[in-house]
């Protein structure tokens, strides 16, 4: 990566003795607690990113543009970043993966997001991003990137908003000179919900070896195919598919298509693929589904009783004081599922979230960090 | 404390046994306690409810207020030359380690602020200006205090393990020392919020073992040492030719802050009129009979607006008792609301100035040197709940 490597110059050592006297100075609290008050991108140690432009591209799409802040170490095309936003006084974060090379020569990173009817930030940044926002970041992460060496050919299969990883990949392998085979399969409903359609155009005039394929699911003329993801659409548009690796990320149903033909022909193995957790719908009040303590590697069915009590009950022996929801001992992070608060009432399906274990009980699958 | 004794009433009730004096106590029925539970819980659902942009603002307000205070407190310091400057500068110091202490630390350590899921106003990362690491504060406050508030024997606030500070605790002759020892926990504070996790007395008594204790002293030497070196090495070494009377000034902010924190937190739960109770009165609590404990065993002080910020709204203890989890500056909203229910249910809400409480808390110290036998009781009217659901 040649992006984001600093060089380390030579009074580095006297900077950072001076950096840890200024800790000292701040102590009890983080320098960045002092400095975010005058400028949230002037940072130590927090990673934030600045907005530095917003771009529509389709009705229900907006591309941002951030600047990190000088912690940010890079990514690999396919990973994602943590952004998080301040909606109503509540920071909320959610998962986006960059479109842009991971050779960028700015450094910065683009996130393309499309804003789903439910999605309370998707909606947020669509609607509200605008030129100068602070975001937090998290550094990239994930396992879903392409190998090195890179793959001899490469199918890349994407639709709706799951274009931004394989875009990423694709726009990677083009600033590294690729010469394989290279196609880039793309689903959407009609040509008007294809964001990036005049990169695409341009990618496929400018490299012979890339074939680029937008397939049309509601739309039956224009584009170069329609309807579902079958093996006629792989024989189609990569005919070598076998001897190909292939990196794909998308909605629920196109995961399901391509994964159960891969799985027929036998070619799991070279199926890459990128899951979003879908949104949890929040189920009746009675006890079903499984607890997940994720960090014990214990899963239990769910009994209905608090998730301290149930994780008492699976042998576990997580911290807690009160047991009535007071001192915040129990606090744990829920990845995913939906919670109720026995004291509010109140249910809450965000992943993700810190919760009070002596007053929480699952609804339906939960995954818990203890 | 109220007017019965245990042995004349026949229904389980709180309140501690008390000399007998003619007083009519209030009696709550048991559906009256859940009603009131309810009552008190559907405030919490309004107030959480309401919580968003106003609330977040409010906090990082405070936040730059308080860093704004200590920045010029720590500058002024460098012009000791100046006499008048350089006491504002102690002041301003002081000023700002109050409002870290107490607006901010207790409060975000409560978790009022966790909803907000900024990493910087998190309970269970946050840390305070103060010698006291805070996951032993949030043990021995927010949990062994704000569960057992006022249970003589389990809330370990109730004297911190080296006053008399109820009737219901034994009297012995190391008692004729209780204002001296007010004294100097008032100067040396911190210090004694640092030490009360440890439970000394029980580790004289040989209740608690070296295992136990080890490495809770390990986290106060951590952070004692922390904080010690900023305040009395760095900084005044910083200062150069000034280091002596940086040192001081240094000392000096601590100190206000001490006698501060000490007398808002005192008048918490020690003034007249508030009741204690046994721990048998109080085993299986429903939530009703929490919330009527939480409102019987706290007092709040009236001031004005500046005066609840600086006091981190203890001065509504009533309020920050029945929901310390909500942020505190909406204590002042909550309080009118909560003193209607309790004329409604003809509960005492006991509130006062400054003065008339820390007055009363310095003369339960005093009397309660001396054995009740020297003294007397203080006759209070009490609060007689029913515990159980009586068959009609």
């Amino acid at each position: 990566m040649t992006v984001q490597q600093k060089t380390r110059r030579p009074s580095s050592r006297s900077k950072f003795s001076l950096l840890s006297l200024f800790e000292a100075m701040a102590t009890p609290h983080a320098l960045d607690r002092y400095l975010e008050l005058v400028d949230p991108m002037t940072t130590v140690r927090d990673l934030r990113g600045e907005v530095t432009a917003v771009h529509r591209s389709t009705a229900d799409t907006v591309t941002l543009t951030i600047r990190p802040t000088h912690q940010w170490q890079g990514f690999e095309a396919g990973q994602f970043v943590q952004v998080g936003v301040v909606i109503d006084g509540v920071r909320h974060t959610r998962c986006y993966s960059p479109a842009c090379s991971q050779y960028r020569d700015d450094g910065r990173i683009e996130l393309t997001i499309k804003a789903h009817p439910e999605g309370l930030v998707s909606q947020y940044l669509h609607g509200n991003a605008y030129v100068g926002l602070v975001v937090s970041l998290s550094q990239a992460d994930g396992t879903f990137h392409l190998p090195s060496p890179r793959p001899d050919r490469v199918l890349l299969i994407s639709g709706g908003s799951g274009i931004t990883p394989v875009l990423s990949m694709l726009r990677t392998l083009l600033d590294e000179g690729y010469s394989g085979a290279l196609t880039f399969l793309h689903y959407a409903y009609t040509e008007n919900d294809v964001s990036y359609r005049a990169e695409l155009d341009a990618i496929a005039a400018e490299n012979d070896n890339v074939r680029i394929v937008l397939a049309y699911t509601d739309q039956e003329s224009g584009g170069d195919l329609h309807g579902f993801f079958g093996t006629e659409h792989l024989d189609a548009v990569a005919p070598w598919y076998s001897d190909a690796e292939t990196y794909l990320c998308g909605p629920p149903g196109l995961m399901r298509g391509v994964k159960s033909v891969y799985a027929d022909l036998g070619l799991s193995e070279n199926l890459h693929l990128e899951e979003f957790a879908a949104p949890v719908a929040v189920v009746a009040e009675d006890a079903a589904g499984d607890v997940t303590f994720s960090d014990s590697d214990v899963v239990a069915s769910n009994s209905g009783r608090t998730l301290l009590e149930q994780a008492e009950d699976a042998g576990l022996t997580p911290a807690y004081g009160c047991r009535m929801g007071i001192c915040f001992t129990c606090t744990s992070v829920k990845t995913s599922g939906c919670t109720t608060n026995v004291k509010t009432g109140e249910k809450d399906s965000e992943p993700h979230k810190k919760i009070q274990l002596c007053v929480t009980v699952p609804v339906g699958d939960v995954s818990i960090e203890i | 404390m109220f007017g019965i004794p245990l042995s004349a009433v026949s229904l389980p009730f709180f309140g501690s046994s008390a000399k007998a004096e003619a007083l009519t106590p209030t009696v709550l029925s048991y559906e009256q306690v859940q009603e009131l539970g309810r009552e008190l819980d559907e405030l919490r659902a309004r107030t959480v409810a309401k919580l968003g942009d106003t609330d977040r603002e409010y906090i990082y307000n405070i936040v730059k207020t308080q860093r704004g205070f200590e920045i010029a407190g720590r500058a002024m310091m460098y012009l000791p030359f100046l006499p008048p400057v350089w006491l504002a500068g102690v002041g301003a110091l002081g000023v700002s380690k109050i409002l870290d202490n107490m607006e901010i630390g207790h409060n975000v350590m409560h978790g009022q602020y966790d909803w907000m899921r900024e990493p910087g106003f998190n309970s269970e990362v946050f840390e305070w200006d103060t010698v006291c690491p805070a996951d032993q504060w949030k043990h021995s406050h927010n949990y062994m205090h704000h569960t057992f508030t006022n249970i003589v024997g389990k809330d370990r606030d109730i004297g911190y393990g080296i006053l008399r500070m109820d009737e219901g605790q034994k009297w012995n002759p190391y008692y004729l020392g209780n204002p001296v020892y007010a004294f100097l926990l008032m100067t040396f504070f911190e210090w004694g919020v640092m030490l009360h996790d440890l439970e000394s007395e029980n580790i004289i008594q040989g209740k608690r073992k070296w295992h136990d204790v080890k490495p809770l002293l390990q986290g106060m030497w951590r952070k004692a040492g922390r904080q010690v070196l900023k305040d009395y090495v760095i900084f005044p070494a910083l200062s150069g030719p000034f280091f002596v009377t940086t040192l001081v000034g240094n000392v000096g902010a601590n100190l206000i802050r001490n006698l501060w924190t000490y007398s808002i937190i005192f008048c918490g739960h020690f003034p007249t009129g508030v009741q204690t109770f046994t721990e048998e009165e109080t085993a299986d609590e429903s939530r009703g009979e929490w919330y009527v404990r939480q409102m019987l065993g706290s007092a709040n002080i009236e001031g004005s607006p500046l005066f609840h910020i600086m006091s981190g709204n203890l001065s509504h203890q009533i309020e920050h008792h029945l929901f310390p989890d909500l942020p505190a500056h909406r204590y002042p909203e909550l309080a009118p609301e909560v003193k209607v229910l309790c004329d409604k249910y003809g509960l005492p809400y006991n509130s006062g100035g400054f003065f008339k409480q820390i007055g009363s808390v310095w003369g339960k110290i005093f009397k309660l040197a001396l054995p009740n036998s020297l003294t007397g009781s203080e006759p209070t009217v009490g609060v007689i709940v029913e515990r159980k659901k009586v068959a009609a």
